[in-house]
């Protein structure tokens, strides 16, 4: 069957999907104009939205109040530290359940995702509780280890479906090459599974980045990350929109001009399998 | 040495047995085509003796040495597959000379085995391309490279040109021939087409359901086949399989006759009417109905006898090239 497409009929799907894409957009797009206004602009009524004396003064309040980099760099740390220790874990695991699977192996992938769905506030007292006795509270490792966790069923996942991806042949062909297990990881699997591993890894330092309940539980001041940098101005003293948005802004831009630049990556990554 | 022996060799997959005990050998420097129906075991029986399959009982001998518990790495033989299972990271040259490396081989002998192997293949030019690059036959010829350099003690072949179109396969059959003949190396070859069976084998090896049929060489299985089976499967157009009256006065339950053994003559005992006639130029063959032996008798003549759908033909054939099997398939 064949459809033919009119140029009215294209007008229309760009038009929608562009109304689609601002939907989702506009409110990083508010947030970031907000952040230039002063807060009784902030909170004008009706809206004010381009025509504003733009100014820069939030951010130098904020950073001045609260130090950006200490806590960036503890996003970093909890990001980029989850994220390796969890591929490390992981990819042995995704590698065997792809290419030697055993019977239950099905089952175990189930089992792993199900995790997933126990809302995460019904275990945060037991964590809690086991974080304060082994001095793990307030500690950037702990939340390393914290998001490694949360997120391994997702890592394994994105993993799996990658390595079932790689002809079995190729590595039969290795092994028939006189490649030993490890050479066969090291030269011929893991090449073939970069791009996998690639977009698994920026998926995930996204999803540890944003995550918000695990590291406002579990910080107090010293390991703090963005995200409690960002909830820092929301309460006590009542809300103060524009510098709110000028501390989302800031907590969300590293993360953004990354997705920015590795986007080719990111979409080949959540659509693998379905095209190829 | 590269000698291949399998004793009482079985395997199943859960409860399915698709190897039954077998037998075989395979002496040195030989061309050993297994062919037989798709799903026949060849395959696997291939992969039992590379090793990327374990055998469920019995035993491999390689060079007579035990090989049965010996990782395909260690076995000393290499493989093309028919996917070319290549490297698509890597350059050809790093393709071709991935064994020598993980032999630990040094880098200068690397280089002029990959460089020796690239000439006798035509692949000096592409050396530094990605597999990605290459035409079905230039990976088939990469693969090749890859399984030459290391100089193993056999190479086996797992339907290496089924992925190529008509004239490719043709030429890169002769290839691999005439690489035999160079290197004299063991070679054992899977396929189901009995055609590369026949031009490239020494010995064939006939399997169906993963019992061993036949053993022999081309014009053996021509000539004498052993049973219906083989009689069927080996020779291109099939032999002509006849049952009935006409097979009792020659004291058999089925007499088989090849279509080359099938003369058209103004006085013939058998007549029918011509269904196709195929003309190749060189042969013609001729597909004839209503013979009351067969459903379709099928007549190879010279490429220049003019026949055509409809005609009325008469048979004779050549009693001395008759083959004659009993009720329980084998040949009388």
């Amino acid at each position: 069957m064949s459809r033919a497409i009119t140029p009215r009929r294209k007008a229309v799907n760009t038009a929608l999907a562009w109304a689609l894409g601002l939907l989702i957009f506009f409110p990083i797009l508010w947030t970031v104009l907000t952040s230039f206004k002063t807060e009784a602009t902030a909170i004008a009524d009706p809206p004010v939205w381009f025509f504003f004396d733009w100014t820069t003064e939030n951010y130098s309040v904020v950073q001045e109040r609260s130090g950006y980099f200490r806590f960036f760099w503890n996003s970093v740390i909890i990001s980029v530290g989850s994220t390796l220790l969890g591929l490390l874990i992981a990819i042995p695991a995704a590698w065997s359940m792809a290419f030697v699977p055993g019977k239950r192996t099905k089952d175990i992938l189930m089992w792993m995702l199900s995790t997933k769905m126990l809302p995460a506030v019904g275990v945060l007292v037991p964590i809690y509780l086991i974080f304060r006795d082994t001095g793990l509270l307030d500690n950037v490792w702990g939340l390393v280890i914290v998001l490694t966790l949360i997120n391994l069923p997702i890592i394994v996942w994105m993993l799996y479906t990658y390595f079932r991806e790689i002809p079995g042949e190729i590595l039969e062909a290795a092994r028939m090459d006189g490649a030993g297990l490890r050479a066969e990881i090291v030269h011929v699997l893991t090449p073939m599974a970069v791009p996998g591993i690639a977009s698994t890894m920026l998926l995930n330092i996204i999803l540890a980045w944003n995550e918000a309940f695990w590291t406002l539980n579990l910080t107090a001041a010293k390991s703090a990350p963005l995200t409690a940098f960002i909830a820092s101005y929301s309460s006590p003293e009542g809300l103060f929109y524009a510098k709110l948005s000028a501390a989302s802004t800031m907590a969300i831009a590293p993360i953004l001009i990354m997705g920015w630049f590795s986007q080719k990556q990111l979409v080949r990554g959540l659509t693998f399998g379905a095209v190829k | 040495m590269g000698t291949i022996t399998l004793n009482q060799v079985t395997k199943s997959f859960g409860d399915v047995q698709v190897i039954p005990p077998l037998d075989l050998s395979i002496e040195d420097g030989e061309f050993v085509v297994f062919v037989g129906p798709s799903g026949c075991g060849k395959s696997t029986l291939l992969r039992l003796i590379a090793g990327l399959e374990d055998v469920t009982s019995g035993e491999i001998v390689i060079d007579g040495r035990p090989a049965t518990e010996v990782p395909p790495a260690r076995r000393g033989l290499a493989m093309v597959f028919q996917s070319y299972a290549l490297y698509p990271h890597m350059s050809v040259r790093k393709n071709i000379a991935f064994p020598l490396r993980m032999a630990k081989m040094d880098k200068a002998e690397q280089d002029r085995r990959v460089d020796h192997a690239a000439r006798i293949l035509n692949l000096t030019d592409y050396l530094d391309r990605r597999p990605g690059q290459l035409s079905g036959g230039q990976r088939q010829r990469v693969a090749i490279g890859r399984a030459i350099v290391r100089e193993p003690q056999a190479f086996l072949f797992d339907e290496p040109l089924s992925n190529l179109d008509a004239a490719l396969r043709v030429g890169m059959r002769m290839e691999i021939s005439e690489l035999h003949a160079q290197l004299a190396t063991t070679m054992v070859y899977v396929t189901h087409d009995q055609v590369e069976a026949m031009t490239m084998a020494d010995k064939i090896v006939v399997l169906r359901a993963g019992h061993i049929e036949q053993v022999g060489t081309p014009l053996d299985l021509y000539h004498q086949p052993r049973n219906v089976f083989v009689a069927g499967f080996i020779g291109s157009p099939t032999m002509n399989l006849i049952e009935g009256p006409e097979a009792a006065k020659h004291d058999a339950h089925t007499i088989g006759i090849r279509p080359e053994h099938v003369a058209v003559t103004d006085d013939g005992p058998w007549q029918g009417t011509v269904g196709v006639a195929e003309h190749l130029g060189s042969d013609t063959f001729v597909h004839v109905h209503g013979t009351g032996l067969a459903e379709t008798l099928t007549v190879r003549v010279p490429g220049d006898i003019a026949v055509r759908h409809g005609d009325a033909v008469r048979l004779t054939p050549d009693l001395a090239c008759l083959h004659r099997f009993g009720d329980d398939g084998l040949r009388l």
